[in-house]
């Protein structure tokens, strides 16, 4: 079973979201590692490492996406786990930004998938498949 | 009716404390230096006479049972993969299972680590890394290092469940006396000591007291059943959930000043609060800290060097000492004992700052989070501000003349509010010294042990 960790970043207490995520992989097959709200960048990595995961999940919805998601990659390949797969999704940035722009920024930044505000999971999920090959 | 005997073979006194069931109290109490470079026997038998001469004539007593700190304690060393998970988990197993952990490792070992744990001469090494079904190469090489190296040391394992045959095949084929038991952090964040914590304290009967020359005692008396800090921490926890009929405290904590080491137990649950964001990894129930650098012979260097140059200029102008050189007269002079007024205040001084930097390490912390949906409450750790009953026991806080400054530091005296300390505990003092015992006879009659514990504690 892959391994996926799920949370919510920097200081974003959003978390209907995060719980409707861990139902749908969990659903999907896939051992979820939910760490949760408030959750920052180490706490990520360590939840990956520890579990093994192949695909960290990042979910923003309080416009800051991008400062706390900054350095993220950098991190994980100092931790050992450089080629881990990232996503990120929700309100990453503030106010209404031309989304191609923002994908392009957080894509530079070492993220493999960057989601627009409002789309649904399921979406994601056939990235997942194809990305863990599943 | 029955007479029981209660032992604790510490790293410098041998204490025995008689209890007696149809009194319903302890009736005699007696202490030797321990023996155990020597002959442990020696030490026993002293304390035995002197306790024999108290009574007036020797007794015959039903059980013996005894708990053993002697000759350096239960030394482990803990190993896992991170630092905050089951590096963290490994640590508060060994801590709650009695041990003193010397040694902490994360990620891969290197062959300087193991080095150490040969000359640092560790009991026991507890090896966790991964949760179950997550990363398994750290801990395979981890067991292929240790098991290469020939330690010579029971190895527990206790990492992710998926590897654990292969883990076996490498213990089996270097004839290592390795031990398999239930993942430490079997998800993110969850602990689950109790497995490993059995097993420790099995292998501490079966071969450490054995190795250390303390099992020759068995001779002499029923048994030794645990180690020390062990027997404590069941005192605690019996005193604050109490037993059948006979209530409890409630949630407590209790500090204990040593000459090597500063130990904390709180009993509670890590937190009551709806409205707060718990992050990190499960706190105990019953949780044991143990500050090595904090102590008041042995550590009392430690105690400088948590403070700043500062600090210490004020604390000399204000007290009218040269703290340094007392602490350092105390670090050079480990049998001292204050002799005069002024020695015995700076003994207290330097008490208080053990218990209030080993709570700063011990308590838990909420932070106050502006968020855009307003201000959230973020804690790690255990909340401990509920806590009504703050216990002292060891000797610098049951002999001070005033025990109750030196409890009152572990609430929060300097007002940052941030750390969870108790707010407004009342303080008892274990006059006594007699938690160990009771953690031992809690082991057959806790009925007992619990009426002689609420009995002893004096309020202060």
């Amino acid at each position: 079973m892959k391994s996926i960790v799920i949370g919510v970043i920097g200081a974003d207490v959003h978390a209907v979201g995060n719980k409707i995520i861990d139902y749908t992989l969990t659903n999907a097959g896939y051992n979820v590692i939910n760490i949760g709200v408030l959750s920052s960048q180490e706490d990520f990595i360590n939840a990956a490492i520890e579990a093994d995961a192949e695909l960290i999940l990042v979910s923003s919805l309080y416009g800051h996406g991008e400062i706390d998601c900054r350095g993220m990659r950098q991190k994980c390949i100092e931790s050992g786990i450089g080629d881990i797969f990232l996503y990120v999704g929700g309100n990453i940035v503030v106010g209404k930004q031309d989304f191609s722009e923002v994908k392009q920024r957080f894509l530079q930044m070492g993220f493999n998938r960057v989601y627009p505000p409002g789309i649904s999971i399921d979406m994601a999920l056939n990235d997942i498949k194809n990305d863990l090959g599943e | 009716m029955a007479k029981y005997l209660l032992i604790d073979f510490g790293s410098t006194f041998t204490k025995l404390t008689a209890v007696d069931s149809e009194l319903g109290d302890i009736f005699a109490s007696a202490n030797h230096f321990t023996t155990v470079d020597t002959d442990i026997t020696i030490g026993y038998k002293n304390a035995l006479d002197q306790l024999s001469k108290t009574i007036g004539h020797p007794v015959v007593f039903d059980r013996v049972i005894a708990c053993s700190s002697a000759a350096g304690g239960l030394k482990m060393a803990a190993i896992g993969l991170v630092e905050e998970l089951t590096v963290e988990a490994a640590k508060r197993v060994c801590l709650g299972a009695g041990a003193k952990v010397d040694l902490v490792f994360s990620h891969h070992l290197n062959s300087s680590e193991v080095e150490l744990i040969k000359t640092k001469k560790i009991d026991i090494v507890l090896l966790a890394g991964g949760s179950d079904g997550g990363n398994s190469e750290c801990v395979l090489f981890n067991a292929k290092m240790l098991s290469e190296a020939n330690l010579g040391i029971p190895i527990v394992y206790g990492g992710n469940k998926s590897v654990q045959d292969e883990i076996k095949a490498i213990f089996d084929n270097h004839h290592v006396n390795g031990h398999i038991v239930d993942n430490v952090m079997p998800k993110i964040n969850q602990l689950n000591i109790k497995q490993a914590r059995e097993k420790i304290r099995e292998l501490f009967l079966k071969n450490i007291i054995e190795a250390k020359g303390i099992k020759k005692i068995e001779s002499e008396i029923d048994k030794v059943v645990l180690p020390t800090p062990e027997a404590v921490l069941r005192a605690c926890e019996l005193l604050a959930k109490g037993y059948m009929h006979e209530p409890g405290l409630g949630e407590v904590v209790v500090v204990d000043v040593g000459g090597a080491t500063t130990d904390l137990y709180s009993i509670s649950e890590p937190s009551k609060r709806g409205d707060v964001i718990l992050t990190g990894l499960e706190e105990p129930y019953a949780k044991r800290t143990v500050e090595g650098d904090l102590g008041m012979r042995y550590s009392a260097t430690g105690i400088l060097k948590a403070l700043t140059k500062e600090e210490i200029m004020m604390i000399n102008l204000e007290k009218g000492i040269d703290i340094e050189k007392e602490i350092n007269d105390r670090n050079t002079n480990v049998s001292m004992l204050p002799k005069n007024r002024s020695e015995e205040l700076i003994d207290r001084l330097l008490a208080e700052m053990c218990v209030y930097k080993a709570m700063n390490r011990h308590a838990g912390k909420m932070e106050e989070i502006y968020t855009p949906m307003g201000m959230v409450h973020h804690q790690t750790g255990k909340d401990l501000t509920d806590i009504e009953v703050v216990i002292g026991t060891g000797g610098v806080i049951i002999k001070s003349t005033d025990p109750k400054q030196i409890l009152a530091k572990t609430t929060n005296v300097f007002r940052n509010d941030f750390e969870l300390r108790p707010r407004h505990p009342k303080f008892y003092i274990d006059s006594t010294y007699s938690l160990y015992a009771m953690g031992l006879l809690s082991e057959f009659d806790p009925v007992l042990a619990l009426k002689i514990m609420k009995k002893h504690l004096t309020q202060v």
